[in-house]
């Protein structure tokens, strides 16, 4: 017992140094948002609280940045353990979910936020819970390829029509690396969201009827032989899938600047760091994802801004979010981000990408448009709380299938036991 | 392995030179550039823009493409040396690029345009230091903040490392007590744990005394290290007992003799300790990640790493940033380089 | 470590004292009361009076972590606090172990784990052979009578202050496709070689890497060895015309050993425990061909939507036993030979 009373003593004056340390702000409310950045995201987040600072003198708003790391791996810790921050910028939306504040009580005006978030708001919310307003999207990312059309012609092929097959466009773009020996044909992120939109493409279900997942059926395995195929025909380069063990995610978004992919299988987020640096160097496009025996569904996602529900001041919670989600400061943050709006009033309306090239307004619209395509199934594999656990699963396994360790079958023994391993280890 | 033995043969033949010399100048030659180079490069390389990063082969200065005011037009053009159909070569400003076709005109003569095949173009080019890599993002963070709470943490963890390790050393080295092999054992057996596995379990700790986001949550989990323990032990068992012995007759008391004998005995191994704890704290990146959350107690090695996004590395930011952690750590090698290496090295001489 | 019988450097000592000179005030405060204390139980109960402090940092945050570390391998769920935890026994234990075969892990419930078993001993295997042989050979080179030896000195050991994370971007950025390597080969007519996607390459370059931030301590202690072995054994071995190899094999290698020993036993830890240079460099990859054993552990407890603190315990009390049983074998060889 002495020694923990040592220890107290140590932490007290650690806790009374640290006081001191730190500028204090007297009779404020403090509300503390964790957030990570793509891309100047967060500096403009931090120009819009400063307006709202101006205007809200008994609130102090504290952005708190940090590297993404933190988010997957440290906050669900954290939340776990109650320290977590107010109000966070997370991407593992069913997973927070446990932790969010259902906001309904304190907002202005809730029926708002169910008109315009309507399709996301489930995404947020706790399983079980079909009502709660936890949060909105800062970001709606909707996957799809972009493509290198200067290569296309200095090949002199012709670039694939809007409903051609990922089988045509495999075909188009090896043809065109050829000619114009670009390293990567087609490259694809390593991640979840971007192989299920070759996946659903080609009429994976991901669910059974009973809304179980049956990660593994006909369509799943039409598109992982795919993948797999491309990896070993040269269409696809081992880098990204093949380079790294687990569920790292590798993107080639540098590869695709510089020239050396035709294709790229990416997504919306993507759009404003090529508008920004590739300028003049080459012409890319953003195309209409491509078609499977599913049709052509591209997957959607994104990073939702949750209100977490061991907050000590939910009211202010709740002020800062009604002003981070009302239409006009919202359409500015999605405006000069250049996301596609998570916002159905701004997204009907049409947003105006000011900053952006003319390059960068066509991508834009392209993926804006494709929110309309995205099928029924994408929608609930996006929505399903655990969906990480089957995206996880499916890098590590496929990764390891694309570089050779283990054949396709071994690959799908192992995706469908380590997601039911761990879906009976959450419900312990 | 003859290189071994020309310690003896140096010894009785000056001034000669032997192949083993020549060897060995050589191996040292090749031990610069290697130890050297990929950090220079690493340097070099931050000071690249985000599109000089990315080209091959990679410049071995940083360059940027040379731009040119040209009369009539709103923007600076970039220059490209453009071999035309007849094999000339010429230095034309571009417009406009169409598809694969390029739009150049000649700076000195605007009016004339000329249309070039996009392969025909090669960039010219000029030594220019993307000093935006680190202005940015310093002027973006709390930077000041950011470096006084590493080196808090970093000198104060160091000093409570140095005082409790050294005095368990001690104990350990100096005295016969029950349960000595049992601490003993509880130092070699922890000395392979990495604290990765025990992450989760030292948060619980943290929380349970209301530590998290106090920068003692980063200084007092490893201050206990088993190795700086285990090193300090090795070393204090080589110093003379006698000296100890007639300390204690001259009625020195226990502390007394730690602190005015064994202490200064043990610097060289003290030294070594604290430049691993300055190292160790300096760079720590996991576990402050997972105890710091908010800006204000954020350490350089957190703060810094900010822009790294879910989707997108800003490599330009990231070299720079790195660099910038780097310094002070290079600062305290130039500035202690001998303490350092003959605190080791010297250990043994006689 | 090395014999000592000698003072510290003068310089060294003194630019410490300045350091600590409001330091030394305290010590001499602290005094007072540990003289009384010392009067009241006695010279040889000052023993636990010093231990105290470290022991209390470490009890509170390495043994019971530990703890609740074994408190989490015997438990599962999703939940943080142990309380929230159901007890399942050795279950976790049980996948760890559930294999077809041992020598081959794709037949293992927990493949990554084996996996990560194999390449961490095989990486250990490789890195503390060529950390011996590398350091040892520069240890010989910078005990020559060479010129600009302090500098040498300090070339070879300004890496070991660089951190993991530094190392491994640095080389990244030299190894990857269009890394300073490559471009090097290219201009020399060869083939581009994408180091970090061939399993052989990768392990090799983690190797190397590993190599090259760390040889430097491992120099020095070697180099303090050198130094203390009195030159006049080598001179009479020179009388007798002893042959240089011979020198080597009889004098300078039994002298250098407890010296070998503290590196191969560092060594060893520093390989065992290695996770973030490699985490960084090959994330692990190509496929699992560097999934180190704590890369497992982490990725378990942290990457995974559902955080199987369990699994990762189990797993982590593996290798904690292992480890310690590795260490006490190879004390006990030390003091064998270095007795001798």
């Amino acid at each position: 017992m002495q020694r923990k009373h040592w220890i107290s003593a140590v932490a007290a004056t650690a806790g009374l140094a640290i006081g001191l340390m730190a500028s204090t702000a007297f009779a404020q409310t403090t509300v503390r948002i964790a957030w990570y950045s793509d891309g100047n995201e967060g500096e403009v987040l931090a120009d819009l609280l400063k307006r709202f600072e101006a205007g809200n003198k008994d609130i102090k708003v504290v952005l708190d940045q940090v590297p993404y790391k933190a988010i997957t791996e440290n906050l669900p810790v954290q939340l776990a353990s109650g320290q977590g921050p107010d109000i966070a910028r997370v991407v593992d939306l069913g997973g927070v979910a446990r932790y969010a504040l259902d906001m309904r009580p304190y907002l202005k005006d809730a029926s708002y936020w169910e008109k315009n978030f309507g399709p996301f708001l489930p995404w947020m919310r706790p399983e079980g819970d079909s009502s709660a307003i936890t949060g909105f999207m800062t970001q709606l990312t909707v996957t799809g390829p972009f493509v290198n059309k200067t290569l296309f012609e200095q090949a002199g092929t012709p670039l694939p029509g809007p409903k051609a097959t990922w089988e045509e466009w495999g075909k188009a773009v090896k043809d065109v690396a050829a000619k114009v020996k670009a390293p990567f044909p087609l490259a694809m992120d390593r991640s979840g969201h971007r192989f299920f939109s070759v996946a659903v493409s080609e009429g994976a279900k991901v669910f059974d009827d009973k809304g179980e997942p049956a990660v593994i059926d006909e369509g799943f395995k039409r598109g992982a032989k795919l993948v797999y195929d491309w990896h070993q025909n040269g269409t696809m380069a081992k880098e990204l899938w093949g380079s790294v063990s687990g569920t790292a995610y590798r993107g080639a978004n540098d590869e695709f600047k510089n020239a050396q992919v035709v294709m790229y299988q990416s997504g919306s987020w993507q759009i404003a760091q090529f508008d920004k640096t590739v300028g003049d160097a080459f012409d890319w496009v953003a195309v209409p994802s491509p078609c499977g025996a599913g049709g052509c569904s591209p997957m959607p996602g994104g990073a939702g801004l949750v209100a977490i529900k061991t907050t000590k001041s939910p009211e202010a919670v709740a002020k800062v979010m009604d002003y981070l989600a009302s239409e006009p400061v919202l359409s500015e943050f999605y405006a000069r981000s250049l996301f596609v709006p998570g916002h159905l009033g701004i997204a009907a309306k049409g947003l105006d990408y000011a900053g952006a090239t003319p390059q960068g307004k066509a991508a834009l619209k392209v993926f804006s448009d494709q929110v309309a395509q995205i099928s029924p199934a994408a929608y609930k594999l996006q929505g399903y709380a655990n969906n990480r656990v089957i995206f996880n699963a499916v890098i590590s396994r496929l990764g390891q299938a694309i570089s050779g360790e283990g054949s396709l079958d071994d690959a799908y023994k192992r995706i469908e036991s380590d997601v039911a391993q761990q879906i009976a280890e959450r419900k312990k | 392995m003859s290189l071994v033995t020309k310690l003896a043969t140096a010894r009785r033949k000056p001034g000669r030179w032997h192949w083993t010399d020549i060897a060995a100048y050589a191996y040292l030659a090749l031990g610069v550039v290697l130890m050297f180079g990929p950090v220079l490069w690493l340097g070099m390389s931050s000071f690249k823009t985000q599109a000089g990063l990315l080209e091959f082969p990679p410049s071995l200065l940083p360059m940027s493409q040379k731009e040119v005011t040209v009369p009539g037009q709103s923007q600076p053009l970039p220059l490209f040396e453009v071999t035309m159909p007849d094999g000339t070569k010429r230095v034309l400003a571009q417009v406009r690029r169409i598809g694969i076709q390029a739009q150049m005109i000649d700076p000195a003569n605007p009016g004339e345009t000329v249309r070039v095949p996009i392969e025909g173009r090669v960039p010219v080019r000029e030594f220019k230091l993307a000093t935006e890599n680190y202005t940015e993002p310093l002027e973006r963070f709390a930077f000041t903040r950011f470096l006084w709470n590493s080196v808090f943490v970093t000198l104060i963890a160091t000093i409570i490392t140095l005082i409790i390790n050294s005095m368990a050393a001690y104990a350990l080295s100096i005295y016969e007590f029950r349960g000595k092999t049992a601490v003993m054992l509880m130092v070699v057996g922890t000395l392979m744990i990495p604290i990765t596995i025990i992450l989760v379990p030292v948060y619980l700790v943290i929380t349970k005394l209301g530590l998290v986001n106090s920068l003692w949550a980063v200084i007092l989990p490893g201050a206990a290290t088993p190795t700086g323990v285990f090193l300090l032990r090795q070393y204090m068992l080589t110093l003379p007992r006698d000296l100890i012995e007639a300390a204690r007759m001259d009625k020195a008391s226990e502390w007394q003799i730690y602190w005015r004998i064994v202490m200064p005995l043990a610097m060289p191994a003290l030294a070594v300790l604290a430049i691993f704890s300055i190292m160790w704290r300096w760079n720590e990146f996991l576990w402050p990640l997972a105890v710091l959350t908010k800006t204000e107690s954020y350490t350089l090695q957190i703060g810094l790493n900010a822009f790294q996004g879910e989707l997108q590395t800003q490599w330009h930011y990231l070299l720079a940033m790195t660099v910038v952690t780097l310094l002070p750590v290079a600062l305290v090698f130039v500035f202690l380089q001998r303490f350092i290496t003959t605190g080791i090295a010297n250990t043994g001489m006689k | 470590m090395a014999s000592a019988e000698t003072n510290p450097r003068r310089d060294g000592a003194g630019a410490a004292g300045t350091l600590a000179a409001p330091l030394a005030l305290v010590m001499r405060l602290v005094d007072w009361p540990m003289r009384a204390l010392q009067r009241l139980i006695g010279e040889r109960r000052m023993a636990y009076v010093f231990i105290l402090p470290n022991l209390a940092f470490f009890s509170l945050f390495v043994f019971l972590p530990l703890v609740i570390n074994f408190v989490f391998s015997v438990t599962g769920g999703a939940g943080l606090f142990p309380s929230e935890r159901p007890y399942v026994g050795a279950q976790q234990y049980a996948y760890l172990f559930d294999c077809g075969s041992f020598l081959d892990p794709s037949s293992c419930r927990e493949d990554h784990f084996w996996r990560g078993v194999y390449n961490t001993a095989r990486f250990t295997v490789f890195q503390v052979t060529a950390m011996v042989l590398f350091s040892l050979l520069t240890a010989v080179v910078l005990n020559m009578k060479i010129r600009g030896r302090g500098f040498f000195r300090a070339v070879y050991f300004f890496p070991v202050l660089l951190s993991p994370v530094v190392v491994a971007l640095t080389w990244k950025w030299i190894l990857q496709r269009d890394g300073l390597l490559n471009a090097a080969l290219t201009s020399l007519g060869g083939e581009r070689i994408l180091f970090l996607v061939d399993p052989s390459w990768a392990m090799f370059w983690i190797v190397f890497v590993s190599v090259w931030a760390h040889m430097g301590f491992y120099t020095l202690i070697l180099l303090a060895g050198l130094q203390a072995i009195p030159a006049d054994l080598y001179e009479a071995a020179e009388m007798d015309a002893t042959p240089r190899w011979r020198m080597f094999w009889r004098i300078t290698l039994p002298l250098l050993w407890p010296n070998m020993i503290v590196v191969i036993v560092l060594a060893l830890i520093k390989g065992v425990q290695t996770f973030d240079e490699v985490f960084v460099l090959t994330g692990g990859g190509p496929g699992t061909a560097t999934l180190m054993i704590v890369h497992y552990i982490y990725e378990t407890a942290f990457a995974n939507q559902v955080q199987n603190f369990g699994l990762a315990a189990a797993a982590s009390v593996v290798l904690g036993v292992v480890l310690f049983a590795l260490t006490l074998a190879q004390l006990a060889a030390s003091r064998r030979k270095g007795a001798a």
